[in-house]
Formats: C-alpha cells, structure tokens, sequence
C-alpha cells in the first residue's frame, strides 16, 4: 500500500532537499576557489580525462545520428521537392538541439559516472580524509578541477560531435544519394548564422557541462562510502544529468528563439 | 607513575564526551600522552580508539571537554588554524588510504609540494630519503595498486613523515601484517621516533608486541582509559580488565557481546 504522504515526500520533497544541498555543496565548493592558486595543472588532466573518455562513443554516436537524421528528412523532404533543403535542416537541428543535448547525456554517462565513481571510491577508502588531515582542501584539489571541467571538456566535445554528424549527413546525402555537394554545403552556409545557432549550441553546452559535472561531483562526493553507496550515486548522476539537461534545455531554447 | 608525570605532556584530552549517531563513544575521557615517546593506544574493536584519532586531529569536535596537542586547544580551531596544526600532526590511516591515482613518489611529495617553496630537485631528494627510510625506494615509481597492503602502509607511513611533523599518529599500522613486515614496521616507527625525537601514538590490537615498540600504553573499554602505565607496569597488573586484555580472554570486564536485547527475547520476537 503507498501511503500518500511517504509518496508525496518521496517524489517532491526529498529531490526538492537533495537539490538544496547540492546547491548549498556547489556554493560552498565555488567560494573556496581562488582563482590565482587554481590547480590549472590538475583542470587541465582533468579536462583530458572527460574529454578524451568521451570522445570515441560521441565521435560514433555523433556520425550515425547524423546518418539517421539525413536519412529521415532526406525521405520527407524529397517527397515534397525539398531534398536540397536536407542540409539545412540537418545543420540547424544539429547545431541547435541535438548536438548539445545528446553531448551532454553522453558526457554524462561515461566522463560523469567515472567521476562520481572516483570521488565515491576516494571518500570510501578514506582518500578525501587523507587529504584534509594533510591540511590540503579536498574542495579545492578533487572537486574544483572536476568541476571546471566539464565547462570546458562539454563545447569542445560538441563541436566533434557536429563535426562527424555533418560527416554522417554528407555520406548519406551526398555518397549513397548521389546529391550535389556544392548544394549541400552552399545551402547550409546560407542557412546557419555562425553566433546564433552554433554559438547558441556552444553555449548551451557550457551550461549543460557545468550542470553535468556539478550533478558527478556532487553525488560523488555525497555518496555513502560503500560500494552500494558509490553504485547508487553513479547511477543517479546518470538519471539527474538526463533530466536537469533535457529541462534546462527547453529553457535555454525558449529565451533563445 | 611517576615518569609519566615528570614528562611533558605533548596531547591531552580532559573529560572528553562524545555521541556518534545516538550511541555515546566516549564519556568523560581523560587522557594524557607523553612528548617524545611512543605511546600504544588499545582496545577492543569499536571502543572508540579511531575516534580518539579524530578528535586530536579535530576531525570530531567533542560534545563536552577539551583537546589539547601541545599549548594549543583543537576542539576550538577554526579552518584556517587547524592547517596550520594538521602540518604538524602525521596521520597513517587504517588501510594508509595512498592517493591511488598517483605513484608512490607523488603520494610523498604532494604535502611537500602542497605545504612548502622547496624547488623540484629538492623534493625529488626529500621524498626519496624518506622512501628509503621505509624501505620502499626501489616503488617509487610504482601505483599503490601494485603494492602489498604492507608496503601500502609504509609508503603512508613515509608520506606521514613527509614534513617533519612533531607527532606521528598511527591508526593500527599492524592490522593483517606479516610477521616479517610486521618486525620491520615495529622497529621503524621506534627508529623514526627517537631519530626526529617527536611524539608518536600507536593505535594497536597487538599486545603481544607492544613492549617491542612502546614506552607506554593506555587500554580503553567502554569510553574511558581504563588502565595506563609502562608495558612491564601493565604486564604486572593485577586489574581485571587488564588481565583480559593482555592474556586475550574472551569475555571478562570487555563483553563479547555488542548491547543487545538478550537471546531469547530476540529469538522470540522472530516467531512473533
Ligand atoms: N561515522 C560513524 N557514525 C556513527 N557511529 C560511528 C561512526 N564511526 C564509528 N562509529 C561508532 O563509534 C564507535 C567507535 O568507533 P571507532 O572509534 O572507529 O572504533 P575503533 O576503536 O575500532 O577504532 C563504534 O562503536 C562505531 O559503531
Ligand atoms: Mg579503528
């Protein structure tokens, strides 16, 4: 039997709390930084290692999304004598939405997990204790580089992701179909503003990076110091990443448009 | 005892109280470690001895008393002093908890690169004097996770020394050791605590080889010291809880059983 008020708490005010300490985690975590003694060096492995343990499964992702989005609107739009529009709706669903937001979801789960995972694992064998009692801010050496990272890693994996979808759409369009490159090509151009639909996108994921790697870190470093604690925070990085950047998105699109 | 007294005392808790989740840890907890010697904390598992670590460390603050290390008062400290007497305080954790993304070289240098201006070439000799102090200068290269638990605990144990601190706290540097390692880590925490001549505490379970590395020892049980003394004074005792303690009796003062409700209310509450 549910009881009402158990299900009620459990679906609105226990993730309404959870969010004001992650909040309260994030205030906390961005108020220790100082920008002048920020670890770069340590930013800059950590932007290797979410970036580089992204890249193969959105270089794939990115060129059969492209594939199957070519294929899709290809069919339609010939139907009513618009095959040559293929690239431009191709570029501006790309660019705008899907890149971003298929980016984030698969940052996510492969650079997020293991981030959650590692903070988990660091704080069950006493690593984050070890730290602190070395007088050294587990704050500011783990959880801000981690942090930042994203910010970074997230754009920059976008634009591989536009790359090879782009390359995905001419292969089917312009390969399989036989259509004219100089077509495909000269109606994106004329279509695409460069600031408003691929910055756009950019900055999308500026924000989606941010919000993702706030969401590892954060159930990371609240997680239970066993290995079902750590398996759980994994596992809910995951869902709320999907969530916050799939919500935030239609936000940003909205104030966009 | 009337060396303990004449020694300066470098760590002291007085009257010291203390919950974790609802059940009391530590009640009324007096204790007084000598400076410059080696002192063995023991005690039954879950009597609080990681908690008494903690609190010197000022991880847990106490609900009531006081914590001293030296003329400072730690259950007071703000974020800022504690660093300040964390540089000064070396901690081995249980499992010696080496950062596992980085060699073991790193492991030691990072207080040193953290805390100090030293220039790298500097460093690189620091670190690797004291990785030959335990030994392991030959893993300097290797990742804790190709490392025994042993020698996991020695490279902490170098890390621990990394900055020279005055006291070194050991949270059961013995636990699941072999005798040969277990021999070697006897005679280095002695040698490192009469060559920098600082302040080391030794959380142990070993009583058999206590008197091989101590020069005093306190047993808790049940939220106070219940005994002090040299290991030869301890070894005389006639006190009950000592007796238990020293010839590994089962049950005695220290109950075997964690508080339950007793069996058979147990049992029956089961077909109920
Ligand atoms: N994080 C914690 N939360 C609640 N209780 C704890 C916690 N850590 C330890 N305790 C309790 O405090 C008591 C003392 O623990 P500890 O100091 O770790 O014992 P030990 O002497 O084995 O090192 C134990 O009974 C344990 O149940
Ligand atoms: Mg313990």
């Amino acid at each position: 039997m549910a009881d009402p008020q158990n299900l009620n708490n459990r679906l609105f005010a226990e993730p309404i709390r959870e969010f004001g300490r992650a909040g309260l985690f994030l205030l906390t975590a961005i108020s220790r930084m100082r920008f002048g003694l920020l670890q770069w060096g340590e930013l800059l492995r950590q932007v290797y290692f979410v970036g580089v343990r992204s890249l193969v499964i959105i270089v794939i992702c990115g060129f059969f999304v492209g594939l199957v989005l070519t294929l899709q609107t290809y069919d339609t739009l010939t139907r009513f004598g618009a095959g040559d529009a293929v690239s431009t709706v191709l570029a501006l669903s790309l660019f705008r939405e899907l890149a971003p937001v298929l980016t984030a979801i698969l940052f996510a789960g492969r650079a997020g997990t293991s981030v959650t995972a590692e903070i988990g694992l660091m704080k069950a064998t006493e690593q984050l204790d070890a730290l602190d009692l070395m007088a050294i801010d587990p704050l500011e050496r783990i959880v801000q580089p981690r942090l930042l990272a994203g910010l970074i890693a997230v754009p920059a994996l976008i634009m591989v992701f536009n790359v090879t979808a782009l390359l995905g759409g001419v292969f089917f369009a312009v390969y399989l179909m036989g259509g004219d490159p100089i077509t495909f090509w000269g109606n994106m151009q004329a279509s695409v503003e460069l600031g408003k639909d691929f910055g756009g996108g950019l900055l999308k994921g500026v924000v989606f990076g941010f919000l993702v790697s706030w969401l590892a870190v954060y159930f990371g470093w609240s997680a239970r110091p066993t290995s079902e604690g750590v398996a759980l925070a994994t596992t809910q990085t995951v869902i709320a990443s999907a969530i916050a950047v799939l919500l935030i998105d239609f936000v940003l699109s909205a104030f966009m448009l | 005892m009337p060396d303990t007294r004449a020694a300066e005392v470098a760590i002291r808790l007085c009257d010291v109280s203390l919950k974790r989740g609802d059940r009391p840890v530590l009640e009324g907890f007096s204790l007084q470690i000598p400076a410059g010697k080696v002192t063995a904390v023991m005690g039954p598992s879950g009597c609080g001895k990681t908690t008494v670590l903690k609190l010197i460390t000022g991880q847990l603050r106490p609900d009531a008393g006081e914590v001293w290390v030296g003329d400072i008062r730690v259950d007071r400290l703000g974020g800022g002093e504690l660093s300040g007497l964390r540089r000064n305080i070396g901690v081995l954790l249980q499992n010696g908890a080496l950062f596992t993304d980085l060699t073991c070289f790193d492991n030691v240098a990072l207080p040193l690169r953290e805390h100090t201006a030293l220039p790298e070439t500097l460093i690189r000799r620091l670190v690797l004097l004291k990785l030959q102090t335990v030994g392991l200068r030959g893993a300097a290269q290797m990742y804790p996770r190709e490392l025994s638990g042993g020698m996991i605990r020695r490279v902490a144990m170098a890390r621990a020394m990394a900055l020279d601190p005055g006291v070194i706290l050991y949270d059961e540097p013995f636990a699941g050791l072999d005798p040969i390692s277990l021999g070697a880590s006897l005679r280095l925490i002695r040698e490192v605590n009469r060559a920098l001549g600082i302040t080391s505490v030794v959380i142990t379970h070993d009583v058999a080889e206590v008197p091989q590395f101590a020069d005093y020892c306190c047993i808790i049980a049940d939220g106070h010291v219940v005994a002090t003394g040299t290991p030869e004074q301890l070894h005389d005792s006639d006190q009950e809880v000592v007796l238990q303690f020293v010839g590994g009796l089962p049950d005695g003062p220290v109950p075997f059983h964690f508080p339950a409700p007793s069996l058979a209310e147990d049992l029956l509450a089961m077909d109920a």
